[in-house]
């Protein structure tokens, strides 16, 4: 199993989870995060006062998926989320230990 | 004024109408100042509407540009300020303001500056007493509303940073000591005295804004700038609150200006339509100023631009026709617009929320330019000589700008070694609104 943790723009978070629907997956966590990378921040200006914002506003996503549709969930968020612009975000995975679904106590697959 | 076509009347009749001596003897009765009740009527609305300007118009205005730290404190020192300046008028500040004893027209002595005690306690005021043809005890709460909002106005220039009890000590002084002076030399009447100057204010530009704005200047160069100001960012915490106040502002300005005709005549009409001409003129100025200077229009620019034009007609409703007004407001939209972000940024003075750089600049604009708007193109005034006008306008603002200085600083100076103006550093780091009150404004 692993955990697939994607970090997009959020104006294309009804996209990704409508790609991540059609390939089968059954829930993801959302998340409002800031951060920085090579895409610059922005600035703003109050009555003459100029700020410099580096962190940006992004969408986490995190998504638990058997072994054989990691592939096909990492194509459909690239997919969905890409502008070709700086700053679409990245895609981490990571290996997953252990699932359990907390109202019947299943484990491993059978919990995502 | 709204009087004379009576009394014109009233005279007619008295010559020539005696055919009718019941008439006769009526309209002899109304030369006497009869209670007029349209005038009443607008007058009331007046007084609700300069009220609504300062809350909640002015507290929201003000709260949305601090920081979500001190949204509360500066609600609270409105409604505070709203609360004392009401009582304090009621005791003494009326009588100081209005009243007439003593005062001779062309005679400048202490009475052209300050009235005398015999209205304290409101005493005299009844049911039956009239003010013009409107009860003296709405005149005496339309005036009420005004002791409130000057004052509240200061607010915005030592906000994020003053101590709650300094604040309430300084504008209890600053009430007694300068506004009723300025309201007594504007307003009180033939001996006042600008009014035997000549100079023209018709809803304050140096009763309130050039009075509230030089006081704020002082006030924030005496109590120094924010701890980080200019380098840490202190971006407003919810504009929102802020356009919600200005358009508030700018509904309840018609009282402020068109209710100090203190009639429901042609003067309070032509008052309330320049008012919005110049209002919206000023918006635009400084949307468009900024739109050209940054490259975005801006929400906080085009309410700081509508406030401005409000600021600057109030001098001039009432004097200047509609296209003096649309001139008057688009000077006064990019002049504050400067004033309150280049000016102010080269200067470095931290006036919080630019009491300053939109009321001061803004009322003197507006203080000077009546008297050449009033005068010339469709002025009201036209039988007035322009230069001769400018120069008495420009020496209402010299004076109001170092009277109000001048004490303005030493009152601050006073209240500093008696209760101390800031909040320590650490206070001020978590906030009035903890610091002060024990509370916050959102607990998400």
């Amino acid at each position: 199993m692993k955990l697939v943790t994607a970090i997009i723009k959020p104006f294309k978070l009804d996209d990704v989870r409508d790609a991540l629907s059609e390939v089968g997956v059954q829930g993801v966590t959302v998340t409002e995060v800031k951060g920085f990378g090579r895409q610059k921040g922005h600035t703003e200006l109050y009555r003459g006062a100029e700020y410099v914002v580096d962190f940006l506003p992004k969408v986490k996503i995190d998504v638990a998926v058997d072994d054989s549709l990691v592939d096909r969930v990492i194509e459909a968020i690239t997919g969905a989320a890409r502008t070709d612009k700086i700053g679409d975000g990245k895609i981490f995975v990571f290996d997953l230990e252990q699932v359990i679904r907390i109202r019947t106590g299943e484990t491993g697959k059978d919990a995502l | 004024m709204q009087r004379i076509p009576t009394k014109l009347f009233a005279g007619l009749a008295a010559l020539g109408l005696g055919l009718l001596p019941a008439l006769v003897v009526g309209q002899d009765a109304a030369a006497e100042p009869q209670l007029d009740s349209g005038d009443t009527a607008w007058m009331l609305v007046s007084v609700v509407l300069v009220l609504f300007m300062t809350i909640p118009g002015l507290s929201l205005f003000y709260a949305g540009m601090v920081r979500a730290k001190n949204v509360l404190s500066v609600m609270m020192q409105c409604f505070a300020i709203a609360s004392l300046m009401s009582v304090l008028w009621a005791l003494y500040g009326y009588s100081l303001a209005f009243s007439t004893s003593g005062m001779q027209e062309g005679v400048t002595n202490f009475f052209s500056f300050y009235g005398t005690l015999e209205k304290a306690f409101l005493r005299g005021l009844t049911v039956d007493s009239l003010q013009g043809t409107i009860p003296e005890s709405v005149f005496m709460t339309f005036q009420m509303t005004f002791a409130i909002i000057t004052p509240a106005l200061i607010v915005g220039a030592f906000a994020e940073r003053i101590k709650f009890s300094a604040m309430l000590l300084f504008m209890a002084l600053w009430f007694t000591i300068v506004y009723t002076a300025m309201t007594h030399m504007v307003w009180s009447g033939p001996g006042g005295f600008f009014w035997d100057m000549g100079v023209l204010d018709f809803a304050g530009g140096t009763v309130v804004h050039i009075n509230a704005g030089i006081a704020g200047l002082i006030a924030a160069l005496v109590i120094g700038p924010r701890k980080g100001y200019p380098r840490t960012p202190m971006p407003p915490n919810n504009l929102a609150y802020t356009m919600a106040g200005a358009a508030i502002l700018w509904v309840g300005w018609f009282g402020f200006n068109a209710g100090s005709a203190v009639a429901a005549n042609g003067s309070a009409g032509m008052a309330m339509a320049v008012t919005q001409i110049a209002t919206a003129a000023a918006a635009l100025g400084w949307m468009f100023s900024e739109w050209i200077s940054h490259g975005k229009p801006s929400v906080l620019g085009i309410a700081s631009g509508a406030v401005a034009g409000l600021v600057a007609v109030t001098p001039a409703a009432g004097f200047v026709g509609p296209m003096g007004a649309l001139l008057l407001g688009v000077i006064a939209g990019i002049g504050c617009f400067f004033a309150s972000t280049r000016v102010k940024r080269a200067l470095g003075y931290d006036d919080s929320l630019d009491v300053f750089g939109v009321h001061a600049v803004g009322g003197i604009i507006g203080a000077i330019l009546t008297g050449l708007f009033a005068t010339t193109m469709d002025g009201l005034k036209p039988e007035l000589a322009t230069g001769a006008q400018l120069w008495i306008q420009t020496k209402g603002v010299l004076i109001t700008i170092v009277f109000v200085g001048i004490a303005s600083y030493v009152l601050l100076k006073l209240v500093d070694v008696i209760v101390g103006l800031r909040v320590s550093e650490e206070q001020e780091t978590e906030g009035l609104d903890l610091a002060s009150h024990d509370e916050r404004a959102y607990n998400l």
